[in-house]
C-alpha cells in the first residue's frame, strides 16, 4: 500500500495503490493528514482507481480525512472505487458526506 | 457434507491480515467463485481477523485459528477463532457503528461481515476468546 500526492494550490490529489486493511492503513493516514494540515486545500481527491482491495478499514480512512477537512470547510472527493469498495462504503453512508464514484475499469 | 478441508494458524499480527484472506480466498476457488463472491470472502475474513487482532488480542500477542470447510452444496463456512479477551455483550458488538476502539476505526466489522456473506453467527466468552463463523454459498461462474 502507497500513497502519491500532488497539490495544485486547490486541490490535493491523492492517490492510492494496493491493499488496504487495518494493517496498511496507518501510514498513509499520517502522509495524507500530514498534507492536510499543510496545504489546507479546498478539496482532497482520493482516488482508489489502483486500489486491489478494501475492508471497512477504508472507511476509516474516508471518515477520517472527512472529519479533519470539515474544521476548515474542505471537500472530500472519492473516485475510481472497484465495485467491491464502493459496496463497503455505501454500506457505511458514506455517499452521503462525500462525492463517491466508481472506477471505469 | 464437507468434502473438503483446511486449518491454518497464524499469530495475531497484523501483517497475516492479507496473509488470511488470500489464503482462505484461493483455497475457496476450487468452486469456481465469481471474481465478486472471492472479493466478499476476502472482505469478510479479513475483518473477522482484524477484529482478533485489535479486540481479541488487544494488548498480547496469540493465535488465530482459521477453519475453512467446502461443502458439497457449494457453501464455504469459514470459522474464526481466538483465545483472546472475549466480548461481553454480542448484540451490541454487532451494532453498526459500535466501536470500543476510537480513531479511525469506523465499528462497522461486524456490519460488513454480515452484508458480504449469508450467515455471520459471533460466540464468546468473556476471558476465553470469540469464535466468528462465516457461511457463503458460491454460485460461480459456470453454474
Amino acid at each position: 500500500m502507497s500513497v502519491k500526492i500532488q497539490f495544485d494550490g486547490e486541490t490535493l490529489y491523492c492517490q492510492l495503490n494496493g491493499e488496504i486493511d487495518h494493517h496498511t492503513t496507518l501510514p498513509i493516514r499520517l502522509d495524507i493528514d500530514d498534507r492536510i494540515e499543510n496545504c489546507r486545500p479546498q478539496k482532497v481527491i482520493l482516488d482508489f482507481t489502483d486500489v486491489t482491495f478494501m475492508d471497512s478499514s477504508g472507511i476509516g480512512l474516508v471518515m477520517g480525512r472527512y472529519k479533519l477537512l470539515s474544521e476548515f470547510n474542505g471537500k472530500l472527493e472519492v473516485t475510481g472505487l472497484s465495485s467491491n469498495s464502493y459496496k463497503v462504503m455505501r454500506l457505511a453512508g458514506l455517499d452521503r458526506i462525500a462525492n463517491i464514484s466508481k472506477g471505469v475499469k | 457434507m464437507i468434502i473438503n478441508e483446511f486449518k491454518m494458524t497464524v499469530d495475531s499480527r497484523s501483517v497475516n491480515e492479507s496473509f488470511a484472506r488470500a489464503t482462505v480466498a484461493t483455497f475457496s476457488a476450487q468452486l469456481d467463485p465469481t471474481l465478486e463472491e472471492i472479493n466478499d470472502i476476502k472482505t469478510a475474513v479479513s475483518e473477522a481477523v482484524t477484529n482478533c487482532i485489535v479486540h481479541g488480542y488487544k494488548n498480547c500477542l496469540g493465535k488465530i485459528y482459521i477453519t475453512v470447510k467446502i461443502h458439497d452444496d457449494s457453501k464455504v463456512v469459514v470459522t474464526i477463532r481466538d483465545k483472546g479477551c472475549g466480548i461481553s455483550d454480542i448484540k451490541k458488538a454487532r451494532e453498526p457503528l459500535f466501536t470500543t476502539l476510537g480513531g479511525d476505526r469506523a465499528g462497522l466489522g461486524f456490519s460488513v461481515m454480515e452484508s458480504f456473506t449469508d450467515k455471520l453467527t459471533v460466540r464468546s466468552k468473556v476471558g476465553f476468546g470469540t469464535t466468528v463463523t462465516l457461511c457463503k454459498r458460491i454460485h460461480g461462474r459456470t453454474k
